[in-house]
């Protein structure tokens, strides 16, 4: 079980939380403009990097705020957690600690 | 190929086993193929079958990064059904239910399916309702599926509990008689050794590290980790691996790859005839030859390659599992494991071409692709040949995702794969 | 029994409590501390189990939870029975029952012993290569056979007595194991005061030195020494000492899983204890202390009973005052045995030791032996063992440099201990997925670079040597904790290094030799090379192929001997052919540690509405909905669900019904971009919504398909008090709590659950507004003031309400949101004031079929998650002003507006008694060949009392423009015919709600 650092209340085990997928998909402001395929990107496609990879988590059980995460989908290892709206971090694995 | 049966196992039980030769070939790469197929699990390997047995593609390569079978085929529970409610996915994997119902001959390796019957629990009015649009819906389509009551269930799965006092009671059942398991590993050799002795070269400990296009866009070859391989038709089969491969040919997928765990009991006796599944607490389950309780757990939340996923999944499972069954509290677990699989949006396959010309993909199989795999790999094996899908795979294309024509069988049913 | 074999001193059992437990019925004796293993070998039983395959007959080879052979089945009493326990960790107590499996009639004489004889057409991967013809006959004839004949003990047969509990903790070291290694680490990092856990799967503290009896540390006896070190640790008031707990599984960022034995100890034990403990710990730093395994030598007929492990013939004789045999040879390829022979001969038994090793490879430990005056053969092999159900005799040559083996001579024994060396148990550090390296020095895996938070140290990391060990336990447990202090230690070296030999030089044939290498699954040397001969080269596969190292112990002695073998027959190095995974748990581990007390009604929650016992109380049945109990029908006596559903829809009807409808989802939604927000998550319009107003609103996800549904009331400008689906509420919160936070993040709205803040009664009927009228307050109920659809805050009976006026039903009706802690005041008070008016409860099959009469969809039931608006004919609540709204965008892809979809219509049989059934599916020609077109399928299908005839609705292709067609419906025995109609029955022009 993973242990999730909610940037509001600090390290909790995963079962607080829901996982949200990919981050930093923002929902286009237009979407009637967007055709077919580029909706459907929207929708589904998506990076499902082996590596890091930004993820949404929301502290479900806890203070309910979603946050950002980067974490490395190879290892588990979270890098490091962030708030909604802030950019992501520009971070590598083997920079957490251990 | 040495034939395998009774006579020739007898004849070398008296030369102590030295007549036995390789099941299949260690080759080094060529410089080219006509095809290479990524990825050397089950359905990889029936892919290459099917193209060197019905299309004659003889001169073509499996490359597989590890050892074969080691992915997803070899970590899954063996569930094998085809009582899906919706008639592409019906006919999908009645194809390959046929197949298995004659696979150990046709490969002549016993593969060990097994008809012993997969049982698919209700727990309340909607789950009722739901297994009997199935029921209804596979009668029409000619796949066998019954309504069980309780009692029936009970008859049909000795150890099952159907008290009213359950937290969920169980309110009846779908059976599939055909339904059973199957011996994976063996899935992945027969179909090795078919293929060898077709003359495919299958590669292991080869891992894809790009795929190179030409000024057209179609593919040339994959670079791999034992050097560049020409090829003009690329069948990826990588299962949670998927959108990493791809991407190497510059084409996202709407996939998530998930941990999924499954674990197993020391053996003992026979206790469990069949295969019970109950989605709506979470619990799959038969005995495997061996005597294991052969159970399959949930998968996590988040995306990860790291095929290992946390405690209170296995726990979750293991809930329902006594809930269902409380004589085997006391029994152990022997093994816990995790597997990866790919997942798309609506936990249906796809099957088909892609964007990239020369470039061919089947993944998605989600958390239920074992019991698909010669029915998977026999219409990728087409759809590669001919470069156009087999009429079972059309409706499996990437494309539904622009269109909308989802299949979306986990949503119509709230039954897992 | 008389304990023949029973030293006369020594050992750590307590000789003043003996004790009595049974062994296939008879009754076996043995002392308080005894394993079942100490206990029997102590009475000369060696034979103790049948093996897998060949049935051949197998004694107890380990005396730790790494035991292939000597499986028991265990029975405790009362229910409490269970397969495959290892004698050898199962401790004794007076009137414990055990018993050997597999075996048939009995275990001295086993009938399937003749598979042994089959065993040269048995051998790994037959199956796979026969049973095929005909093709039937596997799953009839073939598999049948092979299953009764696998499996080892029997499952349990009825519901287990005993209780499991979870624990949760958190702790700043986790210290795994209490050899030299753990117990060290345990004290330096207690010594900093932080908070330290030490398990260990054994019943007491300290590993290896348990049934050390040389060995001094800083000058005392290492006994002596583990007694002065774990009084410390239990003197700390910041140390959790755990014996009898198995660290099993090391996941994610430091979270291990331990397994505490609490119960199986003991003969008596209280009702207030659970038999075991899973406790889950949050680590912030983690030594493991795991030791390591001895290897068993591979050679002809290794499997005897009588021959076991060098280290454990030293631990029979050292921690249970027991000997194994009288006559002891010891066969070796290291030098750790001599340390055992030379135990065994101080102990009085005749020892004698073939070493492997040239006298050159050997050390001082020679010489020290032969001075004790026992004979020691180096530069020998053992080619065979004699004996059946107990080992008679070792058959031993000379082995020259290059390999030839010299003139055979029998060694008279009664008992084997062999070495073949040591393998760190790394078990743990691969699970935390970290990579083993391979040291050629020490011929094994060691642990590699960390990848959490955690330490190997002592023989687990490859250090033989006692002083190291406590050294390297010392500096962890300090680093672990941050905590500087440094300490050397005195201690003991014993003799160590061996010499990697796979399988020993013998003069028979190889292709013929039967030399074990996994005693539990029958795997022998030569299974090995045939798999690796048809192709299967990575260790994965050739266990696979082989089952070496898939039994109950995971291979714990077998997998370097499997390994180096299958290298060696490759001539590959090690590191080529891989490493395996080690697999959690570490050892077998209950299933009900991991359900804990998750059983029946702690299974899930169970949510109930502040009216549930009111329900209970008037007989209702309920039914399960998500976590909720809802009161489903109140039968009458003698009614059964249709008689009761009947009347109490005519209720509804013709005066009044009261119904529960605590469970829907409600939410607020506040603030001054409220409108906005519902605009954007709703299909329908909201800025104009009047405060007072209700409206029915539809929720999409992204992609288009329906979400949820319910009546939403403006309180306020600012204020929305929203419903949703029973089942949908938190799924509907967080999806706008999503939307809210990360989409529209500048929108001034919170968002608040107030599920379980209100009970809500549903009055519907033509007299409702008669019921309620005297005992509502402050609130104008008239149709002109207070019209369907509307909402109004006052009083009723005092209490402060939200009435709404909406009706699922049809029928002029209330919905009455009072504060939980008043529900079943308020509900009964209304309930007393409609008796004259013959008010009557309802359940939630009576609310389904009034609202069919209506054709008001219910989410789940006539959706499934690929239904859109269109398709239910809503396409009436899609705003087509708003610009966008959560799913608006996939309403206009291709296949959503094409032709053809499935459209909500009603359906009436042409025989109006006959009820469909839900879920049956729909044809247009019930004479076409198999696979049908099925044009749809029946959502929702009921006795309509009402009607006075059986209504359903359906989905159906093109349904809007098949109005008074003939269909098909599947039925249990073929199909029945219906006419396609407006999914409306009742009151189609909408009137009684406006009463």
């Amino acid at each position: 079980m993973l242990l999730v650092t909610c940037p509001y209340c600090g390290p909790r085990p995963e079962i607080e939380f829901r996982c949200g997928g990919e981050a930093h998909i923002a929902r286009p402001a237009e979407p009637s403009k967007l055709s077919d395929k580029e909706w459907a990107e929207f929708l589904f496609v998506r990076t499902n990097a082996k590596g890091v990879f930004a993820e949404r988590w929301n502290h479900a059980h806890g203070c309910q705020r979603w946050f950002n995460a980067l974490r490395d989908t190879a290892s588990d290892r979270f890098i490091q957690t962030y708030k909604v709206g802030e950019k992501r971090p520009d971070r590598t694995p083997g920079q957490e600690r251990l | 190929m040495r034939r395998f049966s009774l006579l020739t196992l007898l004849k070398e039980a008296t030369n102590a086993h030295q007549g036995w030769g390789r099941q299949w070939r260690a080759p080094e790469p060529k410089v080219g193929y006509d095809a290479v197929i990524v990825g050397g699990g089950g359905h990889g390997l029936a892919t290459a079958y099917y193209l060197a047995k019905e299309h004659g593609m003889r001169n073509i390569a499996v490359l597989e990064k590890g050892w074969i079978g080691g992915g997803n085929t070899g970590r899954n529970t063996t569930i094998i059904r085809s009582n899906y409610l919706y008639d592409e996915s019906a006919a999908i994997y009645e194809h390959a239910l046929k197949l298995w119902e004659g696979l150990s001959q046709e490969l002549n390796y016993n593969v060990m399916y097994s008809a012993r019957g997969v049982m698919m629990l209700a727990h309340n009015v909607h789950d009722v309702q739901s297994f009997k649009r199935h029921v209804y819906a596979n009668r029409l389509n000619g796949v066998d599926n019954e309504w069980l009551t309780p009692e029936e269930a009970k008859e049909f799965c000795p150890p099952l509990n159907i008290s009213k006092r359950l937290r969920y009671p169980v309110m009846g059942a779908a059976l599939q008689r055909r339904g059973g398991t199957a011996r994976h590993d063996a899935v992945a050799w027969g179909y090795a050794r078919g293929a060898d002795a077709m003359g495919v070269d299958i590669i292991q400990n080869c891992e894809v590290t790009g795929i190179r296009r030409g000024l057209s866009g179609a593919v040339e070859g994959v670079e791999t980790t034992r050097g560049f391989i020409r090829t003009p038709r690329i069948g990826v089969v990588a299962a949670g691996h998927t959108s990493v491969i791809m991407e190497k040919a510059g084409v996202r997928m709407p996939l998530e790859s998930f941990p999924l765990q499954a674990l197993v009991s020391e053996p003992v006796k026979p206790v469990f005839p069949c295969v019970v599944m109950s989605n709506a607490v979470h619990a799959y389950i038969s005995q495997s030859d061996k005597g294991e309780l052969v159970i399959g757990a949930g998968t996590d939340q988040y995306v990860s390659y790291s095929q290992q996923g946390g405690i209170h999944i296995a726990t979750h499972t293991l809930d329902a599992i006594c809930e269902l069954f409380p004589q085997f509290t006391r029994m152990r677990m022997l093994r816990n494991w995790g597997g990866i699989v790919d997942v798309t949006p609506d936990r249906s396959p796809i099957i088909g071409k892609t964007p990239v010309q020369g470039l061919f993909v089947n993944c998605g199989w989600g958390t239920g692709g074992f019991k698909a795999t010669p029915g998977s790999g026999h219409v990728f094996a087409h759809t590669i040949a001919k470069g156009e899908p087999h009429p079972i795979a059309a409706p499996f294309t990437m494309d539904r995702f622009r269109t909308g024509r989802l299949i979306d069988e986990a949503a119509a049913a709230a039954v897992a794969h | 029994m008389d304990q023949a074999y029973r030293l006369p001193e020594g050992g750590r059992i307590d000789r003043k409590k003996p004790v009595s437990i049974s062994f296939n019925g008879q009754t076996v004796q043995g002392y308080a501390g005894d394993t079942v293993a100490s206990a029997l070998l102590a009475n000369g039983i060696h034979l103790v189990a049948r093996s897998f395959k060949y049935h051949r007959p197998r004694g107890i080879v380990t005396h730790g939870s790494d035991e292939p052979n000597a499986l028991l089945d265990v029975d405790r009493g009362r229910g409490r029975s269970d397969p495959n326990n290892r004698a050898t960790v199962v401790e004794v107590f007076n009137g414990l029952a055990v018993a050997s499996q597999n075996h048939w009639p009995s275990l001295d004489f086993d009938v399937g012993e003749v598979n042994d004889l089959l065993s040269p057409v048995i051998v790994s991967g037959f199956y796979y290569k026969t049973f095929m013809w005909p093709r039937t006959f596997w799953t009839k004839v073939y598999e049948p056979r092979i299953r009764a004949a696998a499996g080892l003990g029997r499952a349990p047969t009825v519901a287990d007595p005993d209780r499991y509990q979870y624990r949760h903790a958190h702790c700043d070291v986790l210290v795994v194991g209490s050899g030299p290694a753990g117990l060290t680490a345990a004290l330096a990092a207690s010594e900093s005061g932080k908070r330290v856990i030490i398990v260990d799967e054994q019943a007491e503290l300290g590993g290896s030195l348990l049934h050390d009896v040389t060995s001094l540390i800083d000058g005392i006896p290492a006994q002596d020494w583990v007694r002065q070190a774990v009084d410390t640790l239990d003197s700390r008031a910041n140390v959790v000492v755990l014996p009898r707990t198995t660290a099993f599984g090391y996941y994610n960022h430091n979270h291990i899983a331990l397994a505490e034995r609490v119960t199986d100890h003991l003969a008596d034990p209280s009702s207030n204890l659970p038999r075991e403990r899973l406790w889950q710990v949050r680590a912030k730093q983690v030594v493991l202390a795991t030791g390591s395994h001895e290897r068993p030598l591979v050679f002809a007929d290794n499997d005897r009973p009588g021959i076991m492990l060098a280290e454990s013939v030293r631990a029979f004789i050292n921690r249970y005052g027991v000997a194994p045999g009288r006559q002891i040879v010891f066969a070796t390829s290291g030098a750790s045995a001599y340390t055992a022979a030379a135990d065994a001969k101080a102990a009085g038994l005749a020892v004698s030791v073939v070493d492997v090793r040239s006298e050159a490879e050997c050390g001082p430990e020679v010489a020290q032996l032969r001075s004790m005056g026992c004979e020691v053969l180096t530069g020998h092999t053992v080619v065979a063992s004699r004996g059946r159900k107990r080992v008679t005799g070792l058959i031993v040559a000379p082995v020259s440099a290059d390999g030839r083996v010299g003139a055979r001579r029998t060694l008279r024994c009664d008992c084997v201990g062999m070495s073949g060396g040591w393998t760190p148990a790394i078990h743990l550090f691969s699970q935390s997925r970290a990579k083993a390296r391979y040291e050629p020095s020490l011929d094994a895996f060691v642990p590699g670079t960390s990848v959490q938070a955690e330490r190997s140290v002592g023989a687990a990391k490859g250090a033989y040597q006692l002083g190291e060990c406590l050294r390297q336990g010392w500096m962890a447990g300090a680093e672990a904790a941050e905590h500087v202090s440094e300490r050397t230690f005195d201690a003991t070296n014993s003799p160590a290094g061996f010499k990697p030999v796979r399988v020993l030089p013998t003069d028979v044939n190889p292709k013929r030799l039967r030399a074990f290498v996994d005693f539990q699954n029958d795997v022998t040397a030569k299974d090995i090379r045939l798999a690796v001969r048809e192709g299967f080269e990575s260790i994965e596969h050739v266990k696979r192929y082989t089952t070496t190292g898939m039994a109950t112990d995971q291979g714990k002695t077998s997998n370097m001997n499997a390994l180096g073998l299958v290298a060696g027959t490759l001539d590959r190095p090690i590191p080529a052919v891989g490493t395996t995974t080690f697999r959690l748990p570490y050892t077998p581990t209950t299933f009900g540690a991991f359900v804990g007390p998750s059983r029946h009604h702690l299974f899930d929650p169970i949510r109930t509405t502040p009216i549930h016992e009111w329900a209970a109380a008037h007989g209702a049945e309920f039914e399960n909905v998500g976590l909720w109990k809802r009161a489903w029908y109140f039968p009458k006596a003698g009614e059964d669900m249709h008689a009761a559903m009947a009347r109490e829809c005519k209720a509804a009807r013709t005066s009044v019904g009261i119904f529960d409808a605590s469970t829907l989802g409600k939410i607020e939604v506040v603030g001054p971009d409220a409108a906005e927000f519902m605009n954007r998550i709703y299909t329908n319009a909201w800025l104009k919504l009047e405060p007072g107003k209700c409206r029915y609103g539809l929720m999409l996800k992204e992609d288009g398909y329906i979400m949820d549904d319910g009546v939403v009331a403006r309180l306020a400008h600012d204020r929305f008090h929203v419903t949703t689906t029973t089942g949908g509420a938190p799924r509907v919160l967080a999806h706008m709590e999503d939307y809210l936070q990360t989409e529209w993040p500048d929108l001034k709205v919170f968002l608040t659950s107030i599920t379980e803040q209100y009970a809500v009664i549903a009055l519907q009927g033509p007299k409702a507004r008669e019921v309620i009228e005297p005992l509502v307050t402050d609130i104008d109920l008239s149709p002109g003031a207070f019209p369907h659809m509307s909402v109004r805050t006052g009083f009723i009976c005092g209490i402060p309400c939200r009435l709404f006026r909406v009706s699922f039903t049809g029928e002029l009706g209330f919905e009455i949101n009072v504060p939980s802690d008043y529900g079943q005041s308020v509900w009964e008070a209304i309930f007393e004031r409609g008796k004259p008016f013959g008010i009557t409860p309802y359940g939630t099959e009576t609310m389904h079929v009034l609202r069919a009469e209506k054709g008001f969809i219910i989410v789940g039931q006539e959706t499934d998650g690929t239904v859109t608006p269109d398709d239910l004919g809503l396409s009436g609540l899609i705003a087509k002003t708003k610009p966008d709204f959560v799913g608006k965008r996939s309403l206009s892809r291709p296949d959503i507006v094409s032709a053809g979809r499935k459209q909500l219509v009603g359906l009436v049989t042409d025989n109006p008694n006959e009820v469909l059934e839900e879920g049956a599916q729909i044809v247009m020609d019930p004479n076409q060949t198999i696979p049908m077109r099925m044009v749809g399928h029946v959502t929702s299908s009921y006795w309509s009392s009402n009607c006075d005839r059986s209504i359903a609705l359906a989905l159906l292709a093109g349904g809007r423009s098949r109005m008074g067609s003939r269909v098909y419906v599947t039925t249990p025995t073929g199909f029945t015919t219906a006419k396609i109609c407006e999914p409306v029955f009742f009151d189609p022009a909408g009137e009684r709600v406006n009463a």
